[in-house]
């Protein structure tokens, strides 16, 4: 038996949320009395794997098919089912993230799996298996009973914090079978976004909305994010009018965010917008309208023109970090 | 071309969230039902496709009860030409999948479009557990669809990046954000529900399938503490309250 968690890289490295997978895992390994057993596939060296025992994996299973330096979800499931049977998995987690949800699914019918996507917490018990997740875009959650003897988790990111649980951890080499017809779609080139911080990856974001009346103001909104190592984001009017690009787009209809830090600025916080960000641990709201939906929502607000709030805060912020 | 594209019937995004039944039921007082967000998106898509001069039918396919079938005959008076509503309730995504992978199989389509994810109960799995069930390529969250003389062209939203993608043969692909460029709302005219009035909804029986898994209870977020208001003239009072209270920054 074995917890197994798909831990993928980029470019050989991880990113924190895989971490944060790998602790979750270990926890749910803790209750089930097993071992967590993470899967990656690609280059990557062994000690940049083994990093991951930190968090409590004891072993790392290298997938060496270089037909999987091309993304398919058929190819990547079936590898990972291998990886399944292989080590008796009877979790899976993957991240919430375009892998899990690509590849999750397609495994759930696989292995016959009950699969809960978007888990927000542990299992709250493992006999019966049942786990919270999110709902009706953040405004509920639900206890979702999984009934099958396997199991996947699709964890959201930032839900569970990384925890150092150091064991000595094995990495094994492992080539899979790939199905014939895995790549009836391929890709045929990949188009890096560069090395912006994307908006779902940043601990903290500054999201400007459709208040600052321009993309000429974006000026500030971006000196905020460079001080606070943050990334930026908007609402969907100011995507839709092309003032920012669309992959800052935040909201029911566009990425769902959890940072530790949210700072709305001049966003009204309408209820789609709110579904996106609302897993944030902490919301700032910075609007000239006291009545403006966003300060029911907010942890902190200052009702004010962001054109004369935004600067002086940038100052204190700017002050704060010489000193920290 | 022949698309089937699985349109979702999921409350309004501004309905309050209620529930029922000691917190086992979604409570259905009062609420007005939607095309999903996303597959409204991904249906404009299309008939913005035909329109430019692709020949397309396009089937939707439901998985619910009668009390869908108003949003059914919505998509067909945006322009859907026909509906399949598969009668049974909605058990899980994994149930729904196997309906609609049969409705698929039971027809000539070329390939299946659901959206990204769906807004009630936030799954995000159609796409991968449909195609599984037919053995298919699935595109999740595809950033871009277009035809260009016949050929279909998509790409895919990975981490980090874009994926062009070289598509052949039947597929599922799943609508997200970019898949409609420029989405244009179509309200349909008295015309567009007149006509939908009269274009077949076919009812099917469910296959025999289980669900895997099972909503035992809902929970509403814990209220929220009143938002603290700082003095616009003092921003250092927040910079500290972020860094000593809620220790964010
Ligand atoms: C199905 C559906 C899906 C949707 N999905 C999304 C989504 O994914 N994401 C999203 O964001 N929206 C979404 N929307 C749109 C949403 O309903 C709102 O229209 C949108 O979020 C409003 O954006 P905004 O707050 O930037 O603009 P506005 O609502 O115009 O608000 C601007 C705010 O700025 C304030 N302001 C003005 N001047 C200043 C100033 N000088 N300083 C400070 N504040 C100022 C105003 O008081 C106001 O509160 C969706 C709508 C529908 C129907």
């Amino acid at each position: 038996m074995a917890v197994l968690i798909y831990t993928q890289n980029y470019d050989g490295k991880f990113k924190k949320s895989v971490f944060e997978l790998v602790t979750y895992g270990k926890s749910v390994a803790d209750m089930l009395g097993t071992d967590v057993v993470a899967v990656t596939t690609g280059n990557i060296d062994d000690n940049t794997a083994k990093e991951l025992g930190k968090y409590g994996a004891s072993k790392i299973v290298k997938i060496t098919n270089s037909e999987l330096n091309d993304f398919s979800a058929q190819a990547y499931a079936s590898a990972i089912e291998q990886v399944a049977k292989n080590t008796d998995a009877e979790v899976i987690v993957f991240g919430n993230n375009p892998h899990g949800r690509a590849i999750a699914p397609r495994l759930s019918v696989k292995l016959t799996a009950g699969f809960v996507a978007g888990a927000v917490a542990l299992p709250s018990s493992t006999s019966p298996f049942t786990v919270r997740k999110r709902v009706y875009s953040g405004k509920a959650f639900a206890d979702v009973l999984i009934k099958t003897d396997k199991k996947i988790i699709s964890l959201n990111q930032n839900s569970y914090k990384t925890e150092e649980n150091p064991v000595d951890a094995g990495v094994e080499e492992f080539t899979a079978e790939i199905p014939a017809n895995a790549y009836a779609v391929k890709p045929v080139e990949v188009i890096k976004s560069g090395g912006k911080l994307s908006v779902t990856d940043a601990e903290i974001l500054v999201s400007g909305g459709r208040g600052l009346k321009g993309p000429e103001n974006w000026g500030m909104i971006e000196e905020m994010a460079e001080i606070l190592g943050a990334g930026t984001s908007c609402s969907r009017p100011v995507s839709d009018l092309g003032w920012r690009p669309h992959s800052e787009h935040v909201g029911q209809t566009g990425k769902v965010v959890a940072p530790n830090l949210y700072i709305a600025v001049g966003i009204s916080g309408a209820i789609q917008h709110l579904a996106g960000v609302n897993g944030s641990k902490v919301m700032v709201c910075i609007n000239t309208d006291p009545d403006a939906p966003f300060f029911e929502a907010a942890d902190y607000g200052i009702i004010g023109d962001a054109f004369e709030v935004v600067p002086k805060l940038n100052e204190a912020f700017k002050k704060f970090k010489a000193e920290n | 071309m022949k698309a089937l594209i699985c349109i979702g019937h999921v409350p309004d995004t501004t309905s309050k969230i209620k529930f029922t039944d000691n917190d086992t039921k979604f409570d259905t007082t009062d609420i007005k039902y939607i095309i999903g967000p996303y597959e409204e998106l991904a249906l404009t898509r299309l008939l913005d496709l035909r329109d430019a001069g692709n020949e397309m039918h396009i089937t939707t396919v439901t998985v619910g009860l009668q009390d869908t079938e108003p949003t059914i005959r919505k998509a067909l008076a945006m322009g859907a030409d026909d509906a399949v509503r598969v009668n049974a309730e909605p058990l899980d995504d994994y149930y729904v999948a196997k309906q609609i992978a049969e409705v698929f199989k039971n027809g000539d389509y070329d390939f299946i479009v659901t959206g990204k994810e769906s807004i009630d109960h936030n799954g995000s799995r159609l796409d991968g557990m449909i195609a599984e069930f037919l053995d298919l390529p699935s595109i999740s969250g595809a950033s871009k669809f277009d035809i260009d003389n016949g050929k279909i062209k998509a790409e895919q939203e990975i981490e980090g990046g874009t994926l062009v993608l070289d598509v052949s043969g039947k597929f599922v692909i799943s609508a997200g954000k970019g898949f409609c460029p420029e989405p244009e709302p179509r309200i349909p005219n008295m015309r567009g529900i007149m006509t939908a009035r009269k274009k077949p909804l076919q009812v099917t029986e469910p296959a025999e399938a289980e669900a895997l898994t099972e909503t035992v209870k809902y929970h509403l977020p814990e209220p929220k503490p009143a938002c603290k208001m700082i003095d616009p003239e003092n921003p250092e009072e927040l910079v500290k309250l972020l860094h000593e209270e809620a220790k964010v920054i």
